[in-house]
């Protein structure tokens, strides 16, 4: 490297792409991605979420936990033993990297909840429900264990470092997604350590995002009403409990679920022609509205979905080529990697940009 | 006296130390090939040379920039122009936010869309007036507390383009300078200190004399747009919140 990086520029980096085809994407390309946005961070935080990695155990879970001690490590697979079967569990494939001076333990487990080895409590809930459960359970009751991501099929890589590392670390080129995300952190509110990296997950939800959820406080009362435990010291990690709140648990589409992050203003919706139904959105789903700056991406299994807030406080970028949708901070880290996209473009404050596999945009 | 400069891979620092050594050899036109994110491209330059970019340049081009004409070839990212004081940007695309901030001098010129937050506190002082055009729309806060200088936004985009010209904010907190737009503003969308006026004969020139070096700039039919009307929007107070905390 012919430089040093240095602190003077702020504002964490994003970067996704999806193949609405389903087709792999190599993880060299989504790292590109954010590398050139390295100076959107500042070493304190970075990561990467893929989507279609685990096809040989597709139907387990697939828990990628880190450990601050071998103690936190014993107690968590007792934990994962007592409710469900493991089908396979092996460390996380790392590499000594220069930039990495210390690391957690990381391991990754496949696994099924078995409703029969805890019915008391299990019995009311599906299979996702105990996911849930187990994931607070090892976050808020087992010191220096942490889970970076429990969804099926997917798995999130991150930790301290810029994305270039934690890229090397993690051997990310030896992956391939239908679906990357990758972020750059600065963090300006709180620790940078290795389970404040983003992206925050919850099942196969994960979310990377640039900015500040000033409504933190609102948010986590109202999520911590419906069991989830917030343990992660960032804003960040609402945003994924939230999204599982309205969609999974409350059933709400997609499209709502942003209305409700990211609400129109009053006088916005007192002018719009279908106010009543945003009107009753904000409403009902008042406590889940996001304030503050933010740029996010999230992606789930089947889409990935770019959202500003209502004033467009952080840059959001998007392009399309063929099968593949990319969003990210800046142009330049799409160009980077798609030199000739077919359109970009800067979404809208507030104004969704949903992709579906399958379908591409559906806006 | 002409140079070409490689950006391919090139860190921003490294590729600005060797436009600002072009600068200081004398070079006066400067040719960027495969530029792609590298911040800071032109800042505070203060000679009269002309650095033309291939590829998307980072954010802040030609941030404090005194002189120099800059020509884009293709998208601009957040903040051009940023303070700029004269000199020439000409982006033969889309620019991203914040374009033109605090803009005190000089002249930007941007084909097709902008972002949000376009034009805000652009200044301007006796003979010192800025001015920007766009060819395409504007996001939300166009032209906010903007404090002199001249924007022109034409909205020129292509047809099933239902977006308005400008988005909510406009001219917000504005107390000088003026903005003419190719169309009518939403008024449930202006800052309640902004107001329509009448057009006059030195308005017209304004408009004619930019929106002419527009159209050479990027080959549109200047015919065609002035056929367009144009609205005035110019502050109507002067201390617009001057009650605010005062009772």
């Amino acid at each position: 490297m012919n430089h040093l990086f240095t602190k003077d520029i702020s504002g964490c980096g994003l970067s996704g792409i999806i193949s609405t085809s389903g087709r792999m994407i190599p993880g060299e390309q989504i790292v590109r991605s954010i590398v050139l946005q390295t100076d959107r961070g500042n070493g304190l935080g970075a990561g990467y979420a893929a989507y279609g990695i685990y096809p040989d155990f597709k139907d387990y879970y697939a828990f990628h936990i880190m450990f601050d001690s071998v103690a936190a490590k014993d107690q968590t697979e007792d934990l994962l033993e007592s409710v469900t079967e493991i089908e396979h569990a092996e460390e996380i494939p790392t590499r000594p990297t220069e930039n990495i001076k210390v690391a957690p333990l990381l391991y990754r487990y496949f696994l099924k909840p078995v409703r029969e080895k805890a019915p008391r409590e299990f019995q009311l809930l599906d299979e996702d429900d105990i996911v849930v459960n187990i994931v607070m359970r090892i976050n808020s009751s087992i010191e220096g264990a942490y889970v970076f991501s429990s969804g099926k099929n997917m798995g999130v890589f991150k930790g301290v470092g810029f994305p270039k590392d934690i890229a090397e670390f993690f051997r990310i080129e030896d992956y391939e997604a239908y679906i990357w995300t990758a972020h750059n952190r600065f963090p300006t509110n709180t620790p940078g350590w290795w389970g404040g990296a983003h992206p925050f997950t919850l099942l196969d939800w994960s979310i990377v995002h640039n900015g500040e959820i000033s409504s933190y406080g609102i948010n986590k009362r109202y999520l911590e009403m419906y069991g989830y435990k917030l343990t992660l010291l960032t804003d960040t990690e609402v945003v994924a409990y939230l999204l599982d709140l309205l969609i999974r648990k409350f059933g709400i589409d997609l499209r709502s679920a942003c209305t409700a992050l990211a609400a129109p203003f009053w006088k916005d919706i007192d002018a719009s022609p279908n106010g009543d139904a945003v009107r009753a959105i904000r409403m009902v789903y008042g406590s889940a509205l996001l304030n503050g700056p933010f740029a996010i991406l999230f992606a789930f299994k089947d889409g990935l979905v770019g959202l500003n807030d209502r004033v467009k406080l952080r840059p959001l970028v998007v392009g399309v080529k063929g099968d593949c949708v990319y969003m990210a901070s800046e142009e330049a880290a799409i160009r980077e990697i798609c030199p000739d996209p077919e359109r970009v473009w800067a979404p809208r404050a507030g104004d969704p940009v949903i992709v579906r596999m399958g379908k591409g945009i559906v806006n | 006296m002409r140079i070409e400069i490689d950006a391919k891979g090139v860190y921003y620092r490294d590729l600005n130390r060797k436009i600002r050594q072009a600068v200081r050899e004398g070079y006066t036109e400067i040719y960027l090939k495969n530029v792609n994110g590298q911040y800071y491209i032109a800042d505070g330059i203060d000679r009269e040379v002309t650095i033309i970019i291939d590829g998307v340049p980072g954010n802040d081009l030609g941030a404090f920039m005194d002189g120099p004409t800059v020509i884009v070839r293709n998208n601009a990212q957040d903040n051009v122009g940023n303070t700029m004081n004269s000199g020439k940007i000409v982006v033969h695309g889309r620019a991203g936010d914040v374009c033109g901030y605090g803009m005190r001098g000089g002249k930007i010129f941007i084909k097709g869309d902008v972002g949000y937050r376009v034009g805000i506190h652009m200044k301007g002082y006796k003979d010192k007036i800025p001015v920007m055009v766009i060819g395409g729309k504007a996001g939300d806060f166009f032209g906010e507390y903007m404090a002199g200088g001249v924007l022109i936004l034409l909205g020129l985009s292509e047809d099933g383009d239902d977006r308005p010209i400008a988005g909510d904010y406009l001219g917000t907190g504005m107390h000088g300078g003026v903005i003419y737009l190719r169309g009518e503003p939403d008024m449930n969308r202006v800052g309640r200190e902004v107001g329509i006026v009448p057009l006059e004969e030195t308005d017209r020139n304004i408009i004619e004399r930019s929106v002419k070096e527009f159209c050479e700039e990027f080959g549109f039919d200047y015919e065609e747009i002035m056929k367009g009307q144009f609205t005035k929007l110019v502050p109507v107070t002067n201390r617009p919140y001057g009650n605010l905390y005062a009772y």
